[in-house]
């Protein structure tokens, strides 16, 4: 079953050049996704997932990255050769992003009604009216679920979850193609948490976004994702539909470890049994597989050679484990 | 706001009751009578005493002091000098414009071209502009002010006759005097710029301007200049404090008669009411600018002006 490729990550690679050393951020990770889709993006701190956001929308810090092997289709055009300039059109207007943090991710000194009108006016293609565009600005506000009176205040007059539902608004204001969400409540408490991912949720329904949701927390890929890839050290290690990660019988042992280190209210496990170790200096990869130092099931063969990928439908594998084994169903 | 700055021109007296107090302990400390100074050293000493008595000098040190600023808070009295025996306040009211003039013209030329140059060299990080900006900047903020005056002047005025060598007869004798302290001042506001505004560049507001798909120049003027620009500002108020105190060298070098050359000339002999009054009047010019800087936070920042209560 071959999907409508919408957007088409190919081969990735990303690596951090600094006088020090290399950074190995992205190791050829692939995917793809089809309008309306969500994809959840896994894994650790540094294993490489805002890299990965960043480089679709090549806002990647100019000095120190570069993109070194890949492609990236977007609606079939490959984004990377883009002008600058071509690719100003593309951000804010087809992909937009909600970036991390909303205590930083807002300008102190700006109406937040004016943060969301000026990617309307950036991308202002038929000619909207002034008039027009604060009409915008107010419904969008209101779509987030802040009154529209507030346009002209401050982002410090704001709390942290309407900061992040104002940053939401500018993400949303151009009614975007594709919506990365970089880890869009981490910074937020639990019960705000769920409702920016339900206000979240129904926006997609509502206009049709497709999605990439970056977090740590399987919590929150459960709620939203289609499809879910999980990231370690640059890699994509285990990728599938949702139900392949959640449900089906074979996973890739850090998949295994992510599910072990969360509380099950359901077993009597009096402790949790998180993955051992650190992920690894991306400077200094271990070769064979990355995960082979914490790998619980490692053998001989892990720590040399790199392991292919077992695939069953779409669900896919990068584990010694499952290599040269027929796929189950 | 109004309830604001009226709050910082009262918090500004006890700041120049202090400045009085620590100018007026100094000269106070120093050897020497006004009788002994206009009289000279061979004069009866009678006449010595009978001169001191007219300048209240044989009164105790705190009623003398407490006199001086009685006399300046009731009458707007700020003595006669022990040179000319006129008032204080006609000589320096008479060269006050010269100096606020050289002063002012220094802060705007070396506020504008120091933010300007060091936003160019903050976008333009490690560019061959921005190592040659960071070089000069480090020469003429290194550069001693009396030393660069009298280089520029040995050039442009002795060797070349452009311009004049010292005074203020026209526009162009001030010319030097300026360029002088604009090269030092603008060199730091220079270095602030640039560091505060690579700063904010990095800032992850600036990320969600340019994921907006924002221009880069909107990028550095709308979203990032406005967030650097608070201790920029702070800078353009040192700026002007600091051309009011160079003032003193620059005037001296290019003689130039302000308020810096009579302060040195009152300083040399010992009038010490000109040398208070001077020093009275600059840090007077000195708060205000301060007051006003601070109140440009407020038009810049919304977070600044919500607790300016």
């Amino acid at each position: 079953m071959e999907k409508e490729k919408f957007l088409e990550v190919r081969n990735l690679k990303v690596v951090y050049q600094t006088d020090a050393a290399t950074v190995h951020a992205v190791n050829h990770i692939s995917f793809s996704l089809a309008r309306g889709e969500t994809l959840g993006l896994v894994g650790e701190t540094g294993a490489g997932k805002t890299t990965t956001a960043l480089s679709i929308l090549r806002l990647l810090p100019e000095r120190t990255a570069r993109i070194q092997e890949g492609e990236i289709l977007f609606e079939g055009n490959s984004l990377l050769p883009l002008s600058e300039a071509e690719m100003r059109k593309i951000r804010g207007e087809k992909i937009s992003m909600i970036f991390q943090d909303p205590m930083t991710a807002l300008n102190p000194v700006i109406p937040v009604g004016r943060q969301i009108a000026e990617s309307l006016i950036l991308h202002n293609e038929q000619g909207l009216s002034r008039d027009a565009i604060e009409e915008l600005v107010e419904k969008s506000l209101e779509m987030v679920g802040i009154p529209a009176s507030r346009k002209g205040e401050y982002p410090h007059q704001f709390s942290g979850g309407m900061k992040q539902r104002v940053v939401i608004a500018i993400a949303l204001a151009c009614n975007p193609d594709l919506l990365i969400a970089d880890e869009p409540t981490t910074a937020l408490d639990v019960t705000i948490q769920a409702q920016v991912l339900r206000m979240m949720k129904d926006l997609r329904e509502r206009l049709g976004t497709a999605m990439i949701m970056i977090t740590h927390d399987l919590g929150i890929v459960a709620q939203i994702c289609d499809y879910v890839g999980v990231m370690y050290a640059g890699e994509i290690v285990e990728y599938g539909r949702m139900e392949d990660i959640f449900d089906a019988p074979r996973h890739h042992p850090y998949t295994l470890g992510l599910f072990g280190s969360i509380p099950d209210l359901e077993s009597d496990a009096r402790r949790l049994t998180p993955i051992e170790g650190l992920t690894p200096d991306p400077s200094n990869l271990p070769s064979g597989c990355k995960f082979s130092p914490r790998c619980p099931q490692c053998r001989d063969v892990c720590r040399q050679k790199a392991p292919d990928i077992w695939q069953n439908g779409q669900h896919r594998i990068a584990c010694h484990l499952y290599s040269g084994k027929e796929a189950q169903t | 706001m109004t309830r604001y700055v009226l709050k910082r021109l009262l918090l500004t007296i006890p700041v120049l009751l202090g400045t009085i107090f620590l100018v007026f302990t100094i000269m106070s400390l120093t050897p020497g009578d006004p009788g002994t100074l206009i009289l000279g050293a061979t004069a009866k000493a009678e006449d010595i005493a009978k001169l001191n008595a007219e300048f209240g000098y044989d009164q105790p040190f705190f009623a003398r002091f407490f006199n001086y600023v009685g006399d300046i808070v009731l009458h707007f009295d700020f003595g006669e000098s022990y040179r000319t025996r006129a008032p204080v306040f006609d000589e320096i009211l008479a060269r006050f414009p010269n100096t606020l003039r050289l002063a002012l013209l220094s802060m705007v030329i070396s506020s504008a071209i120091g933010t300007f140059l060091g936003i160019y060299s903050a976008v333009k990080q490690y560019s061959f502009v921005d190592s040659f900006m960071t070089v000069m900047a480090m020469v003429f903020a290194c550069m001693p002010g009396f030393w660069l005056g009298l280089m520029l002047m040995l050039l442009f005025a002795v060797r070349l006759q452009w311009l004049p060598v010292s005074g203020l007869e026209n526009w162009q004798s001030y010319i030097l005097p300026v360029v002088t302290s604009v090269l030092s001042g603008a060199a730091g506001t220079l270095r602030l710029t640039r560091s505060t505004m690579l700063e904010t560049i990095r800032q992850d507001y600036i990320r969600t301007a340019r994921a907006k798909g924002a221009s880069e120049r909107t990028v550095i003027w709308r979203h990032a200049f406005k967030n650097a620009l608070l201790p920029v500002i702070t800078s353009w108020g040192m700026g002007f404090g600091a051309s009011l105190g160079g003032t003193i060298i620059i005037e001296t070098v290019f003689a130039i008669p302000g308020l810096g050359t009579l302060i040195v000339t009152a300083i040399r002999q010992k009038d010490v009411p000109t040398v208070l009054a001077c020093t009275l009047f600059l840090s007077v010019m000195f708060c205000l600018i301060m007051l006003v800087v601070d109140i440009l936070y407020a038009f810049i920042d919304p977070r600044v002006k919500a607790k300016m209560k």
